[in-house]
Formats: structure tokens, sequence, C-alpha cells
């Protein structure tokens, strides 16, 4: 019988292509927007997604997220380092800087201050130079994607020289970095470098990057920090998620990709439901006949739903693979804007979850159809 | 439980009434009738005498309203649901007027689906439909979809299909209403010829008076009750009727 269910499905090709559509397009726009708003999602948060080595950020009690900074006074620094449990503790600077671009256009870039021993807070992954050659005057370094939008078309290479709020900077090192919310350029430097790169101001501390000395439960450190200090001070992984939890709640990015995915799940449906409705309809004497011939509605019941289940699996798969090749090209094009995202496993149980719900709403539907149909139509 | 002695289907006072109140319809008003295994047995009569309710009730397709109905020596009120389900399964083939036929299975796949619903592996169940393939005459078409046969070709696929698991049971409905005169004696013949045996009882369901010569016993029906049992000898008769009948109706 499910060869049987197998030949009448794909027996109709124009309907059978349809119905795989609906559950593609469906799958394709639930996954690929889902995606796309983990990835921005992430973005936000991107900078303390490359700081891997710190197990606390400790920070103003009233900051509210990575770019909401409350620059805070050197002193803090000492405080922390005095807290039981911290192994070691050191500064970290984070700013809007104004970088001249080739052509003479300003542009804003993240300048991130990392500590001038450690080199806690450099970025993981460098393509060119190392956190060392920070060391040398006015050195920095720069993200490939950022170098690609302050010297467009040029080699990529060290040795250029950038004007940041009118101060000479010398690159000295090109990185890959988490692409960060706002395709700005991210340059890194010595702590006491960026204090030099920034506008003056009194305070210039935005982070003190903390780790737990070992036997040590950084959720706990980090409450034995708040308390004894005063300040904030946040797991890794709960700064992260605060972080991300911040933009979901006072942005309307979460609305806006929620009526994508929404629309993507109804029009995905309705095509997928409504073309396997008109595939029964059309069918509905060959199921009468089956029915005179002996087929029992529990069969016939196996039959939709095995007819479904194809076009649901196939469906899926092609919406599923259409994102991630979408996501590859993205990748493999250089485009910033997309680049570093991903089909996360979570979004592909989720657009798994939505073409089930498809695929049962549709079944039932034609389902009812055929379960009330009485044999004897054939004979009319 | 089923003999080849006894009627394969008897009726004893079989009524059948749809809907309700002053909308209430009596397709059929008691009807005594028994169908004889090894005999061709035609059910005429003019359009909405009942012809096609009486074959859905003997063939288990609807319940009666009042009446008993015994086939092929069970009694059909024994039979309920799932189990009325395999009994049509096993025991009774359909022929039905628009073929009906599967139209994504060729020919032989098409004839070899009983086989397949009793739950004979499909290689099994092929190769025994290509027997009953050829004996329709139909080998060199065996592959062919329903789309590519013509309609006198669909309802011999039909035919083969309704005999692939030997049922005690053939129950034709109209298998010429569609066809040309020369397709609908082609396969009028081809019924009387492979479907007829001493332990099978057909039924055929038709309008049309040419093939009468073709029946071991004719059944007449008007307004829902049977008016005249005719045997082959008969069919002069049996014509008078039918021509009263269609004037009345007119």
């Amino acid at each position: 019988m499910n060869w049987l269910a197998w030949k009448m499905l794909t027996g109709d090709r124009t309907k059978y292509l349809g119905i795989v559509f609906g559950v593609a397009f469906g799958t394709l726009l639930i996954a690929q927007q889902a995606s796309i708003f983990v990835g921005l999602m992430r973005r936000t948060s991107s900078q303390i997604i490359d700081i891997t080595s710190a197990d606390i950020w400790v920070m103003d009690q009233r900051q509210r997220n990575v770019d909401d900074i409350r620059p805070m006074p050197d002193s803090r620094l000492g405080r922390v380092r005095g807290v039981t449990g911290v192994e070691w503790a050191v500064r970290l600077s984070k700013s809007m800087i104004r970088v001249r671009t080739l052509n003479g256009d300003f542009t804003q870039g993240i300048l991130v201050g990392v500590d001038d021993a450690s080199f806690t807070g450099a970025p993981l992954e460098m393509l060119q130079g190392h956190h060392a050659d920070l060391r040398r005057p006015d050195g920095v370094i720069l993200d490939f994607d950022g170098y690609r939008q302050l010297f467009p078309g040029e080699p990529v290479t060290v040795g250029r020289v950038l004007d940041m709020n009118d101060r000479r900077a010398v690159v000295v090192g090109i990185c890959r970095v988490t692409p960060p919310f706002q395709t700005f350029p991210v340059i890194y430097t010595r702590y006491s470098q960026a204090v030099q790169f920034m506008p003056p101001q009194r305070n210039t501390l935005s982070f003190i990057l903390a780790r737990a000395e070992r036997g040590q439960q950084p959720q706990k450190l980090a409450r034995r920090i708040s308390r004894q200090t005063g300040l904030k001070a946040l797991t890794w992984d709960e700064f992260f998620w605060l972080n991300i939890g911040y933009y979901i709640e006072n942005t309307g990015i979460p609305v806006n990709f929620g009526i994508t995915v929404t629309l993507g799940f109804i029009v995905g449906g309705a095509i997928a439901g409504q073309t396997f409705y008109l595939f029964t309809l059309e069918n509905l004497r060959q199921f009468g006949s089956l029915k005179a011939m002996g087929v029992t509605n529990f069969r016939l019941i196996g039959m939709i739903l095995l007819q479904a289940s194809i076009v649901g699996i196939m469906g899926y798969g092609i919406g599923l693979g259409g994102s991630a090749l979408f996501f590859e090209l993205m990748e493999r094009s250089g485009q910033a804007d997309l680049r570093g995202m991903w089909v996360p496993w979570q979004v592909a149980v989720i657009a798994a979850a939505a073409v089930g719900v498809i695929i049962v709403l549709s079944s039932l539907l034609s389902l009812r159809r055929v379960l009330v149909l009485e044999p004897a139509m054939v004979f009319r | 439980m089923t003999s080849a002695s006894g009627p394969a289907v008897c009726c004893r006072g079989v009524t059948k009434e749809f809907g309700s109140g002053e909308a209430q319809v009596r397709a059929l008003r008691g009807i005594d009738v028994d169908i004889q295994y090894g005999q061709m047995t035609l059910l005429v009569g003019p359009s909405g005498c009942g012809k096609t309710t009486l074959i859905s009730i003997m063939a288990g397709l609807l319940d009666p309203s009042a009446g008993e109905v015994s086939l092929l020596g069970c009694n059909l009120r024994s039979l309920a649901g799932s189990r009325l389900v395999r009994f049509r399964a096993e025991h009774i083939g359909f022929v039905f007027q628009q073929y009906n036929l599967l139209p994504s299975l060729t020919a032989v796949e098409n004839a070899a689906v009983p086989l397949i619903i009793r739950g004979m592996r499909r290689s099994q169940a092929i190769e025994r439909a290509l027997e009953l393939i050829t004996e329709v005459g139909l080998r060199d078409r065996a592959q062919a979809l329903p789309a590519q046969l013509s309609g006198g070709q669909q309802q011999r696929v039909a035919i083969a299909r309704a005999l692939v698991h030997e049922p005690r049971l053939l129950v034709c409905d109209e298998p010429t209403a569609a066809l040309d005169a020369q397709s609908g004696r082609t396969v009028m013949n081809l019924i009387r010829r492979v479907t007829v045996r001493s332990d099978r009882a057909v039924i055929v369901v038709t309008h049309d008076n040419r093939v009468f010569d073709l029946a071991d016993r004719i059944i007449a029906m008007s307004d829902g009750l049977i008016d005249l049992t005719a045997t082959e000898s008969e069919q002069s008769v049996l014509r008078n009727h039918q021509q009263r009948t269609t004037e009345n109706h007119a």
C-alpha cells in the first residue's frame, strides 16, 4: 500500500511538485529569516563572543548592554583584583571613533583597547601580524572586513597608515572577528594607546575582564565581585544573553523577523495545504474505488499520512538546503552584511516542527474528505 | 461459510430509504431476489428505479433500511466495519462504469491492485495480474497507462482487476455505458466469456437491451420493485416490458 500511495502521489507531477514547492518555500523563509535574526542577535554580542579568555565581565552598575558604555575610573580595577577568587583582572576600553577612509571620507569605527601587558581581549584569529606588534608606536590591528571598507580594492597588507580622530595610526596586523551588528571597522590597540585616540574624557575604563581561580565557580565569583565592589559583574554567558535580551526587548527587530517567519509559515502552509487538498479531491473516485475494493479507513489514513510525509520531508530538505546554500554563497561572496551567519540546529528543528504542523493540517483536511466518503459513490 | 450451492446473494424484504420526512425517497420497496452461482444476471430498468442502490446493498457498500441480505452464505448484519471491508476485499470484484483506474499505474499494475490490498507482494501480484491482462487480450498493452488506452481497453483492464483475486461475486455497474456499441458488445462478450463459472455469480447493471442475449437471467426493476424476471428464452417478453416502462416514465 505504501507503493500505491507513492505512485498516486507522484503520478500527478504538477500537484506533487506544487506541494513540495509550498513546503520548501515555507521552510526556506522560516529557516533563512530565523537564521538571519539569530545571526544579527549574535552580532550584537560580537565583542563578547570574541573574548573567550575572561570568565567575568565587570562594568558600571547602570550599564545595560555591551554598547551602552558608562566609563569607570581606573581605580575600579584594583577593587576587582582585591576580591578573593579572582585569578587576574585587566582593563578593556571600547568606544566609537572617527576614521578617515582612503578617499578622504569619514566613517565610524569601533576602537577596542586591550590590556597592555597581556593583550587580553585581542582578536583570536590573526591573518597578518601578531598581538605583540601592538607594542610598536601607534600600532593598531584592523579587522579584515574593516580593512576592505577603509581601503576598497587595495591589497590587504600591514603597514597602512590610518587617520583616527586626527591622530596617526599604523596597521600592524589584520585579523578576522565576529562581524559586529553595525558593520563598522573594528580596531584593536593597547589600552594606553586607545586612551590617546579617544576624545579627551575623565574616565576611560569600559570593562574589567576577570578570570576565576581554578575551582572557583564563575557565577558565584561574579556575585561576590558585585557585592564587594558595587559594580555589575556578569559571567560571559550572562552578559551574552543580557545583551541579546536588550536588543530583543528594545528594538523592532524581533517583531519584523517574526512577521516574516509567520508569513513564510502561512504562505507555505496555504500553498501546500491547498494543493494537497486539491490532489485528494481529484483522486476522490480512486479513493472510493479503493474503499469499495476493500481498503480500510485505517489504511487510507496511513496512505495519506505517508503522502504528506513524503512531500514534507522533500520540501523541508529542499528548503533547508536552500537556506544553507544562501548563507554559503553570502560567505563566499565576501558580503560583510550576512557574513558569518549560518542555519543553527535549533532553527532547523523549529523549521521541522513548522513543516510538521503544515503537513498535519494539510492531511487533516484531506483525511476528513476521504474518511467520510461512501464507497457506494463510485457507482454514481 | 461460503458455498457454491444455494444462491450467491439472497435478498428478502430489502428496503432502502434516503433522507427523512417529506424529503424521504424510497429507493427500494421490499425486494425479494436470489442471484445464482454460475449465471450472469442482468439488472435492468429505467434510471432511478433502484438498480444501483440494490447492487450497492448486495455488494455490502450500503446498509439496507430494512430486510435481510445474505451474501455468499453470510448474513450481512453479522459482518460490520473492518470485517465487512475484508470480506469485500476477498470475495467481491467490481467493474465500474467510469473504470476508476488509477491514472499513474500501468494496466498490469492496476489489475494487481486487489492483490496488493490483500497483502500479496507486489512482484507476485503483478505476475498474477499479467495472466489476467493476457486473458482479456491486452498483453501487448500491459505497460501502458490508462490515458494511453481506449475506453474499451480501460474497461478490459478493469475486468482483469475485478477478477484477479478470484472473487465469488462480480458486480458490474453499467460497464458499457461509456463505450460505443461495438466496444460495448466486445466488453460484454468478454465478461460473458471470462467471468462466468460455476462458483461465481455475476451481476451486471445495464440499460443496453442489445446485450440481453448474453444473459442467463434478467431482472427488470421499476420504482424500487422487481417487475419481472426473465430467462434467456423470454427475451421478447422482457423487451415489451421495457418498452412499456420507458413510455410510462416519459
